[in-house]
């Protein structure tokens, strides 16, 4: 049997989604980001929202989504994808948005831009890769950062005394009465890639139906700069990050209805 | 002739902004120019024009909510006061870099720091020198009454999207809160999303279209050769708005020996200034710059050649003074007379300053 034989479209068992771009990814070997892009670009070819769908990408190593997926996009500065999305979807309310954000981007300098979205309830998907870590820069430590997780700026391990606590963004998102679907998921091994997969359809879904805020944390490797094989960087993830940042759904409601508010007394 | 009320100039500048079929206004409250989103606010824009108002945040959002809705092709507005400027900065020179159109209105207070709530001029270098990061410029227009208010956001509007750049409009407290009469401009449709397609349909993220690729909207761009080619590219549009785009006014200057450069309200002073010099015998004219980028330096040259002496008159410590000089040369004084900190000088204290510094000297 020859090659040709074998690469044949008639044996064709899985192939890459049609809105993935033919552009080489930038993204080191063993990184979730091309898993988490490849189930986005599922995801929008499922719901066929191509021609409207709008894509925020961060400062961070995300900063070129824009060059992988078939979509309009904006690059956002560092930390504002919430406020950009905002902007977009308060003027095309019939269009579908969504930020890609990371740790540092959305969990420190754009703690307030994603707290005020959240808690407006913009009509919108965001998509938190947390890492634990500053990737592009070169593996500082972020506000994910663990106690004890060695980083560049942290080389003897995330101090309290000296670096504060980690931030679970997320418990505090999922409080916002704008949200209405806030989950944390992970994409190391096939089953929890189709469950990954499964809440970011849930999330678009929301965002079509006009339910507010739909918020989904992608618990995320970055072995290059936590120093490990991808093999490991999986096992450290599922030891250390899993059970301080636990898998699952932090709420699946919808936004909280203004009327149980009380009202106003003279 | 349209409609004809007493209004302020920051009240104005929300009933401009509503009648020329703005698509949004993003903002956060800052003295002294609260008044634009609170007239806003109580004019309910989203009923009649389908308009959004939205109170951001910070001044740091509003300005990148803008970058988001003007990416995606429609005609948005904010605006703030000089410390709020200084938060803006960072998306200003986003939406620069990235050639996004927008309109943004910064009604000076003093500084520097939180300063004061008083009327200032101090943000000219702010404004017309880059503000935030890289080589890029604003167009800014400097309005002198409550009609250039209102003529200003329309204005803005047509520049800011013949060379997708952002366009400051300028103004400072006493502008932004003085009553004048004001003809309203007349009412202009917002842009379908049919029509968004066919005019910024080869950039605007609305979503993308079988017709057409789609759109990517930043500013970055890793390969260096590249990114001077798109610096050279702003470069040139800068120079064809200088070529083409500059507006300036000119008052008593035909026989004068003296002239004074001023904008804004300013200007206006100097106006009543100009009659005091004239009536103890002093020809004096007046040169009021409408826009400080791009900077009138042809007219300011042709004058120079004409008069013993310039006085620039800006409520700062000497800003704009730097452009008359490098387009008057070194032939004749130019001089700077300023007030700072929400002082705002007097026509008598303007022909005092000339007497002393030009013509005294």
């Amino acid at each position: 049997m020859e090659l040709k034989d074998i690469i044949n479209p008639n044996n064709l068992v899985y192939e890459k989604p049609k809105l993935l771009t033919e552009n080489t990814m930038h993204y080191c070997p063993g990184c979730s980001h091309g898993v988490v892009h490849k189930l986005l670009a599922e995801v929008i070819e499922d719901l066929d929202i191509q021609d409207k769908t709008i894509g925020v990408s961060p400062v961070g190593c995300a900063v070129f989504a824009y060059n992988y997926i078939e979509i309009d996009w904006q690059e956002a500065a560092h930390g504002r994808a919430p406020a950009v999305a905002t902007g977009i979807a308060r003027t095309n309310p019939d269009k579908v948005v969504f930020t890609y954000q990371g740790d540092g981007d959305l969990a420190s300098i754009g703690a307030a831009e994603i707290l005020h979205a959240c808690n407006r309830g913009e009509n919108m998907v965001v998509i938190f890769v947390n890492n634990g870590i500053y990737g592009m820069t070169g593996g500082q430590m972020a506000p994910t950062t663990l106690i004890g997780q060695v980083t560049a700026t942290t080389p003897n391990g995330r101090d309290v005394g000296r670096n504060g606590y980690p931030l679970k963004i997320t418990e505090l998102i999922a409080q916002l009465p704008g949200t209405s679907y806030v989950t944390r998921q992970s994409v190391h091994t096939p089953a929890t890639i189709r469950k990954c997969k499964k809440a970011l359809a849930k999330a678009f879904q929301a965002a079509i139906d006009k339910k507010g805020t739909s918020f989904v944390e992608v618990v995320s490797t970055c072995n290059m700069n936590w120093k490990m094989t991808p093999v490991k960087a999986n096992e450290w993830m599922v030891d250390n990050m899993f059970p301080f940042y636990q898998p699952g759904d932090l709420k699946d409601s919808s936004k909280t209805d203004p009327e149980s508010y009380t009202p106003l007394k003279n | 002739m349209g409609e004809l009320r007493l209004m302020k100039g920051n009240e104005v500048i929300a009933e401009a902004a509503i009648r020329c079929g703005c698509d949004a206004y993003f903002g956060y409250p800052i003295t002294p120019q609260s008044e634009v989103m609170e007239t806003l606010m109580d004019r309910e824009p989203w009923d009649e024009t389908g308009m959004v108002v939205l109170q951001a945040e910070s001044e740091i959002a509003s300005i990148h909510m803008i970058y988001g809705a003007a990416a995606s092709g429609k005609k948005v507005i904010t605006s703030s006061s000089s410390p709020g400027i200084s938060l803006m900065a960072e998306g200003i020179s986003y939406i620069a870099g990235a050639e996004l159109p927008c309109v943004i209105v910064n009604v000076q207070r003093g500084g520097p720091g939180l300063g004061t709530i008083q009327p200032s001029q101090a943000d000219y270098f702010q404004s017309t020198k880059g503000g935030g990061h890289g080589d890029y410029r604003l167009i800014v227009l400097a309005p002198s009454s409550v009609q250039e208010m209102n003529d200003f956001v329309e204005l803005g509007f047509q520049l800011a999207f013949k060379y997708r750049n952002p366009a400051m409009i300028l103004t400072d407290g006493v502008i932004g809160q003085m009553m004048e009469k004001v003809v309203l401009a007349e009412y202009i449709p917002r842009l379908t999303d049919e029509e968004i397609n066919e005019k910024y349909g080869s950039w605007a993220t609305n979503g993308r279209k079988a017709n057409r690729q789609r759109n990517i909207i930043t500013s970055l761009e890793m390969d260096s050769g590249r990114m001077e080619k798109n610096n050279i590219r702003l470069q040139e549009k800068y120079t064809k708005m200088e070529e083409e785009e500059v507006l300036f006014e000119e008052f008593s200057c035909e026989d004068a020996d003296y002239l004074l450069v001023a904008f804004g309200s300013s200007s206006r002073i100097c106006q009543k200034a100009v009659d005091l010099a004239r009536e103890k015998g002093i020809k004096v004219g007046l040169l009021r710059p409408i826009t400080l980028f791009p900077f009138p330096k042809k007219p300011i040259a042709a004058l120079a050649k004409q008069v013993k002496g310039m006085l620039v008159v800006e409520m700062n410590a000497g800003q704009m003074v730097e452009d008359v000089q490098l387009a008057a040369g070194c032939a004749i004084p130019v001089k700077h007379f300023g007030r700072m900190g929400g002082i705002i000088p007097s026509p008598g204290e303007v022909v005092e300053a000339l007497e002393q510094k030009l013509i005294g000297g």
